[in-house]
């Protein structure tokens, strides 16, 4: 009678969301086209479908929108706390509401799976504005002194791969500590923060007190540059991150940056060998692998490799790729033809430097970009797979003896972001948990997150905090 | 593929003392309650809609063990649920069968007669079910009584006390003993999951099920207050697999009490599918011990081919 | 033999100041000094102060030398108990109150100051010595702690040190102001590569000996003296340096170092107007702290949600 479960098709329905054929900049309140009329295409990366026309911001559109944020400061910052505060928990409250609209959207635009947007992203979303909003009246108690003052406007750019909920993380923090915002979504993702807009709109925000200003890079070095900018909050590559920093120095700009990490999941022989399969699945393969504090170093000990190797293909090979809409799909799309040829080009390069390349069985999709589940083994840390940050489904195998070697390969790195540490030994976890140089460590799990638990790197994947208490510090004169 | 265990296979020295025995058995991977639950319940969000949901609701309905086991059992009561279980929808004869009726022992001859010609096999309790506190030779003997009066299947309680009590060897030797008399009837064990507490234990019960000759490890008797969850039948589903990979013998599994709707019992199928594989789908490898799941899993099968929603007035109460 | 006829005043034994680095005292491997005089007041500006003495004039060679010995020394220092810490910078401050008369004719002639006011420098400096002892066991209470998530985890946030920092210390408080920017980074267990006060480095150097006799492990401080832009170079883009604290440093070459410093994105203290008079906050212990978060899952202590 065994005979395959084969799950039929279970698309989430794309009708709850309507995407308009074009939109303008949101600045003072307004959608409005840019100064130089220059406009450029959004596409759904599962099907390079063209979602939507987008306005493009340039250097005139930054001042203008600065201009405007510096306006409503004034206003804003006066306001007390508890009326920020209401403000924000509509924001949050709104967003539960379009929660599922929201998730629709930022799969169409982004590529990840409705699954993860719609079980993770939005969630986290709502959640950091709900945290972020009781902050606003009760800054005094934050540990920054009495009454500790915002900065003034906050220049925001933020990265593709969690667009909402990076935006969530800028902006709950800035307006609840007083800041107006300029934000700059990605230019493959600027949807979310369009409909963001939106959000502002219904929950009465009042105008200039959050712009967005859709654009490429260009734009984000104009805001980053704006003389009338306090702040810079920045999430994406190492390099831009320096550049900004280079861009910031000596100026009296509050700047924190949330950049590249390359995450070492360390896997000891007493593992709680079934959930370490999973916390490695999850580690690399969440979102694409195109996330920050993705565990895309495995380091297992030597002794329990093969065992490990062979549970975790077997694993892989359950992975359901394909139609992000599809509430069954475990591995979505990559989020754009530059993203998929970085990481193409970067797997070439390991298998030429002789690492062993493994994928699953697995069909991709004929349009769009696609990349298979990729392990690497045979991989040294001589392997440019295994010092670069491919930002992909890739995940790279390394082998250690002791937990010394485990740690001493961990913070081999110039990033310091994300570790994983699997041990069925407590005083094991707290140590190595003590010696990995990473501002978050996971042990028996990988991958979480929460409004309440202060996130960002050492060394080269940045500095500050996002989340938490320590999440207010970066927007307050302290 | 061999169907049952045998202690020919390479892990056969383990059980030479309840020291080998207990070192093995505390030497299995530790298992984290937090990622075990969430895995569990990231699989429990599968979509299973239209084919793969009737493939599903089909597949249950021949998965269950239908079962009645109470003090107010009478031969009418049994035969009506042999009746249930062989025509599960009166009004659609392409219905399956649920794959057996589930008794204590002194029913199993009129179990056995209701069931007759339809394919449907007679499981009983035995071993002082559900408490299992009796001595060997009453429990040899309840078993002796089932099998002679015809049963397939025996579904036999642990000694949660000596295992508790590290007294592995002892649990060991009582399976093994019932195995033996039960002769070709299948062997269920029941480890009374609720009652076993951690995660941890649940997966050194499952390796000495299986040692001792299990063909089915089964999560418990629905008699207590936590009896089959995701979780416990994940874990177990990850010891069957792990268990045929270094043996090549092939256990099933059963999750039985607290498992009412076809929304759950689907949830189980996924879990199958996705950690023991397909081999497992199939109702000689997993079953359901339960009741009220089938009349939903009816109806639900009624809605798939009407259109519209059933209610329980068209299922039948027996 | 006559004997001696006659009593001349006794010439002093001026002392050769060097380095301190790594525990040790080497000279700068250029074999080059300069010469430090006294502070001269406005009034006589144009009068050259008086030669106090030839002070190391540190090269990039010293530089990479003092971060090697503070590299070093982090994973000690770092690891230490932080009671341990706060028992030697404790040490310190008594260290340094036995050699007061000393640091005070020291920064009399360093600052310009009269023997009472440059007391009341030193007596603040070796207060904050103390201040800061009592820190080190109370800053991970102050700035850590658990975070309440939304799940099954038990979450803890705990600050680090950042690792090896460069410190150019202030030019004009030639004393005060350099313990005051120098306890803080070493309290939290990073370890420093200082720059002394240009003009003014002997204070700094002097207190070199202090440490050494601290129970202050080699290389947790290193001290050098020499041009400040000279040596903050090499320091600023240095890739095992994590981070620097541009006290010292006038606008121009505080936004030079800014933009090296971010070659590997070091932690960048900008200069800004203190009075190291008063009490300080915590700003200069936390910009030099990583916050490291843990996540622990924690779950129930059955599979089956008893509640024993």
């Amino acid at each position: 009678m065994a005979s395959a479960f084969v799950y039929a098709p279970a698309p989430e329905s794309r009708a709850i969301v309507d995407i308009a054929p074009s939109y303008g900049l949101f600045i003072d309140g307004e959608f409005t086209e840019a100064a130089d009329g220059k406009v450029f295409k959004t596409v759904s990366p599962s099907s390079e479908e063209v979602l939507s026309e987008i306005a493009q911001a340039g250097s005139e559109d930054v001042d203008r929108a600065v201009r405007a944020a510096r306006k409503a400061f004034g206003t804003w910052s006066a306001l007390p706390g508890s009326e920020r505060a209401k403000y924000l928990f509509r924001i949050a409250r709104i967003i539960q509401e379009r929660s599922r609209e929201l998730a629709v959207l930022e799969t169409l635009d982004n590529g990840k799976p409705i699954k993860e947007t719609r079980d993770a992203d939005l969630p986290l979303v709502a959640a950091h504005f709900f945290y972020y909003a009781g902050w606003a009246d009760k800054l005094d108690h934050a540990g920054f002194g009495a009454n500790p003052r915002p900065l003034g406007v906050a220049g925001q750019v933020i990265p593709w791969n969690f667009p909402l909920l990076m935006l969530a993380w800028k902006i709950a923090p800035a307006l609840a500590t007083g800041n107006t915002v300029v934000l700059k979504p990605a230019e493959t993702t600027p949807l979310s923060a369009l409909f963001f807009a939106d959000i502002c709109r219904q929950a009465g925000l009042p105008r200039g007190v959050v712009n967005i200003l859709p654009g490429y890079g260009d734009t984000g070095a104009a805001l980053v540059a704006h003389p009338d900018v306090n702040k810079v909050a920045f999430t994406g590559s190492t390099a831009v991150g320096k550049e900004i920093a280079r861009a910031v120095a000596g100026s009296h700009k509050k700047v924190t940056l949330e950049l590249g990490g390359k995450g070492a999941n360390i896997v000891f022989d007493d593992a709680p060998i079934d959930q370490a399969v999973e916390g490695i699945v999850n580690g690399i393969f969440f979102n694409q692998g195109q996330v920050c504090c993705a565990g895309s170093r495995l380091l297992v000990q030597e002794s329990v490799q093969d065992e490990l190797l062979d549970s975790l293909k077997r694993r892989l090979s359950t992975l359901r790729l394909g139609d992000p809409l599809d509430k069954n799909t475990d591995i979505g799309a990559i989020n754009s033809a530059e993203q998929l040829s970085r990481i193409t080009s970067l797997v070439a390069q390991g298998e030429a430097e002789g690492a062993e390349r493994w994928s699953p069985a697995c069909e991709l999709p004929e349009s769009g970009y696609w990349f298979a589940p990729t392990l690497f083994t045979n991989v040294t840390q001589a392997h440019t797979v295994a010092r670069d940050e491919i930002f992909g489904p890739v995940l790279s195998v390394l082998t250690f003896r002791t937990p010394d070697e485990a740690v001493a390969k961990a913070n081999n790195t110039p990033y310091g972001l994300s570790a994983g540490i699997w041990t069925e030994k407590g005083s094991r976890i707290l140590a190595v948990a003590n010696k990995l140089r990473a501002g978050v460590v996971w042990s028996n799990t990988f991958n979480k997150f929460d409004p309440t638990s202060p996130f960002g790197g050492y060394k080269e994947s940045g500095f500050g905090r996002e989340g938490g208490r320590h999440g207010l510090e970066g927007y307050l004169d302290v | 593929m061999p169907t049952t265990a045998s202690a020919a296979h390479s892990l056969a020295d383990v059980t030479a003392s309840n020291s080998t025995l207990s070192r093995f058995l505390h030497g299995l991977p530790g298992v984290d309650a937090v990622g075990l639950e969430a895995r569990a319940a990231s699989l429990g969000t599968r979509s299973i809609k239209t084919t793969a949901k009737a493939y599903a609701i089909d597949l249950a309905i021949s998965m269950v063990d239908l079962t009645t086991l109470e003090g107010a059992d009478t031969p009418g009561k049994v035969r009506a649920l042999g009746a249930k279980a062989v025509r599960p929808d009166p009004t659609d004869r392409t219905t399956p069968t649920t794959a057996a009726v589930c008794v204590y022992p002194d029913m199993v001859a009129v179990a056995k007669e209701a069931v007759a010609g339809s394919g449907v096999k007679v499981a009983s309790v035995a071993t002082a079910f559900p408490a299992g506190r009796a001595a060997l030779e009453v429990k040899l003997a309840d078993v002796r009584d089932a099998v002679s009066a015809g049963a397939d299947e025996i579904d036999m309680v642990i000694d949660r006390g000596a295992f508790l009590a590290g007294h592995y060897l002892k649990v060991y030797d009582e399976i093994v003993a019932v195995k033996e008399t039960c002769g070709a009837a299948r062997l269920k064990v029941i480890f009374e999951t609720g009652e076993l507490s951690t995660y941890d234990n649940i997966r050194r019960a499952s390796w000495l099920g299986m040692l001792a000759g299990a063909d089915f490890i089964k999560t418990s008797t629905g008699k207590v207050a936590v009896n089959a969850t995701p979780a416990n039948t994940l874990l177990m589903l990850e010891a069957v697999r792990d268990f045929r990979a270094q043996t090549g013998v092939q256990v099933g599994v059963k999750p039985a009490g607290g498992i009412r709707t076809s929304k759950d019992a689907i949830k189980f199928l996924v879990l199958v599918n996705e950690t023991a594989g397909e081999d497992w789908l199939d109702n000689h490898w997993f079953r359901f011990g339960a009741s009220s799941l089938l009349n939903d899993l009816l109806m639900q099968r009624q809605k798939l081919a009407t259109g519209r929603y059933s209610g329980p007035d068209y299922v039948t109460v027996d | 033999m006559s004997e001696k006829t006659e009593k001349t005043e006794r010439l002093s034994v001026f002392k050769t100041y060097k380095l301190y680095i790594g525990g040790k005292f080497p000279r700068s491997e250029s074999g080059r000094v300069y010469e430090v005089t006294t502070a001269t007041s406005a009034a006589d500006a144009a009068g050259k102060g008086k030669w106090l003495a030839n002070a190391p004039l540190s090269s990039r060679k010293d530089a990479r030398d003092a971060v090697v010995a503070a590299r070093k020394a982090f994973g000690g220092w770092s690891g230490a108990t932080a009671y341990n810490r706060g028992q030697i910078l404790y040490r310190i401050a008594e260290m340094l109150e036995g050699r007061r008369e000393q640091f005070v004719r020291e920064v009399a002639d360093a600052e310009g100051l009269s023997k009472s006011k440059a007391a009341a420098q030193v007596d603040a400096a070796i207060d904050r010595w103390v201040w800061y002892a009592g820190w080190t066991d109370k800053i991970a209470q102050v700035v850590g702690g658990g975070n309440p998530v939304a799940g099954p985890f038990f979450n803890l946030s705990s600050p680090e040190p950042t690792g090896v920092v460069a410190v150019l210390a202030p030019q004009e408080s030639s004393f005060l102001g350099l313990v005051s920017v120098v306890a803080p980074v070493i309290a939290t267990g990073n370890t420093a590569v200082v720059i002394a006060s240009e003009k003014s480095p002997l204070p700094a150097l002097s207190l070199g000996e202090v440490l050494a006799t601290s129970d202050l492990p080699g290389g947790v401080v290193n001290i050098l003296s020499g041009r400040t832009a000279e040596i903050a170079a090499p320091l600023a883009a240095h890739q095992d340096v994590n981070a620097i604290d541009l006290a010292g440093a006038d606008d121009v070459l505080a936004k030079e170092l800014e933009i090296a410093a971010a070659d590997n994105l070091k932690r960048v203290l900008r200069p800004q107007p203190v009075d190291y008079a008063t009490t300080p906050g915590t700003e200069r212990m936390t910009a030099f702290l990583e916050t490291k978060t843990v996540w622990h899952p924690t779950g129930s202590l059955g599979a089956s949600g008893s509640s024993y």
